[in-house]
């Protein structure tokens, strides 16, 4: 019985080091990325090359999510405001749940499972052929040649994608709200303009979505490069990349939020 | 895909990325009528401000003139004291008065300027102490009602 006992406390024990030895690694991961992120913004052309795969090759994807997201908003919150008789307000609606909390979060999960996945697979084949150990050898540096130009695209995509999400879901919101159903088209416009503040909102969702392109890449970088070089490792690695960084997202989203929303 | 090829697909990506956070900036949000020049800080005083908040706007004639900055109760003299920016723009006369006003039945409070005719104007820091309380429905409700029973009780009395 004793025994029982201790051996599920050494379990516990053990998974929460664990935990925290993987926090601490990734950490220093981080650290070790920024510092050597001299090479990715000097020859500035790997950097590129790999916006070109992380933000270009999602384009598509965001921007028939963004359209979708606010089409649906469009008649969903209609629906609701018709019922006040404030259908005027279908525009502020649109614009403030986009721009806050839609734009920046649906565009980092989709950039997540979209982009993230494909750089943890990469990274973690690297691995798993030794082309990381052959770029050792050859005295290149790995995380300053492959790592950080991956992670500074994702820094730079992924505001531009959440405000490229939002910009097409007001105009999906527009079409729906405006030429299907028949809001006035002035005072959709005019309200949202009188209560969407560039600064509190918009601003602050670029914010967001900064540091949602942060944490995704960070993730998305670490997974690969610590994955077990095998066939099983790299999948394993894709799949915990998906997950973390969705669950960080939605965490880092309702921080955020508590702090910039509050008043 | 050679280089030149995917510098034009990053260009273009990073373009209109960057003209759609343009449009979110002055289509959607009001970066273009906003706050973006000089402006002056007024206060007044007032005995109720109903449901006015910070950033509200203060309009004169019905045109937004300036924006609530600041909203405090004052321990001495018990009344709210609201600071507002204006526009430099636009100047009052020293004596305009102040009412808190709702925009339609359940819309936002805004500050409304009653245009005076002294020919000096205000100032930077000035004070104004004529002001009219926001309407406060349930006062006006409870006081509908009284009166509605006091005609009651002196129509009976007629009789």
């Amino acid at each position: 019985m004793v025994s029982v006992g201790r051996r599920i406390l050494q379990a516990l024990g053990r998974r929460v080091t664990d935990r925290l030895w993987r926090l601490g690694f990734g950490s220093r991961f981080l650290l070790a990325t920024l510092l050597h992120s001299g090479t990715a913004l000097q020859r500035f052309q790997l950097t590129i090359r790999e916006i070109y795969f992380t933000g270009v090759l999602s384009l598509i994807i965001i921007l028939v999510s963004g359209l979708f997201v606010g089409m649906v908003l469009g008649l969903q919150g209609y629906d609701t405001l018709q019922r006040y008789g404030s259908s005027e307000a279908l525009g502020v609606l649109v614009a403030l749940s986009l721009v806050r909390e839609l734009g920046p979060v649906v565009s980092a999960l989709l950039f997540a499972s979209r982009a993230g996945s494909a750089i943890t697979a990469e990274i973690g084949l690297m691995k798993a052929t030794e082309q990381l150990s052959a770029m050792e050898m050859m005295a290149v540096n790995p995380i300053a040649r492959v790592v950080a130009p991956r992670f500074w695209a994702g820094v730079i995509s992924m505001p531009l994608l959440a405000a490229l999400f939002s910009a097409m879901g007001i105009f999906g919101g527009y079409l729906v709200g405006v030429q299907l159903i028949g809001v006035d088209e002035g005072s959709f416009w005019s309200q949202m303009q009188a209560s969407v503040d560039f600064r509190e909102d918009i601003i602050n969702g670029v914010i967001k979505s900064f540091v949602f392109g942060v944490i995704v890449s960070w993730i998305a970088v670490f997974e690969g490069y610590d994955s077990d070089p095998t066939a099983e490792g790299v999948s394993g690695a894709t799949t915990r990349t998906v997950v973390n960084s969705s669950l960080a997202i939605l965490f880092a989203d309702f921080i955020l939020t508590a702090f910039m929303f509050r008043g | 895909m050679n280089r030149a090829t995917i510098d034009l697909w990053v260009g273009i990506f990073v373009a209109i990325g960057l003209f759609s956070l343009l449009f979110l900036a002055l289509k959607v949000g009001n970066l273009s009528s906003s706050s973006g020049g000089e402006t002056y800080r007024l206060e007044a005083e007032f005995d109720n401000i109903g449901g006015l908040k910070v950033r509200a706007p203060v309009k004169s004639a019905g045109v937004v003139v300036g924006r609530v900055s600041d909203i405090h109760f004052d321990p001495e003299s018990y009344r709210a004291v609201v600071a507002m920016k204006l526009d430099t723009r636009y100047k009052f006369p020293r004596d305009t008065s102040l009412t808190i006003n709702t925009s339609g039945l359940l819309g936002e409070q805004y500050i409304g300027f009653e245009v005076g005719g002294d020919p000096e104007m205000l100032k930077d820091g000035s004070k104004i102490k004529k002001t009219q309380s926001a309407v406060v429905l349930e006062k006006l409700i409870s006081q509908f009602m009284f009166n509605k029973a006091a005609d009651g009780d002196s129509g009976d009395g007629k009789k």
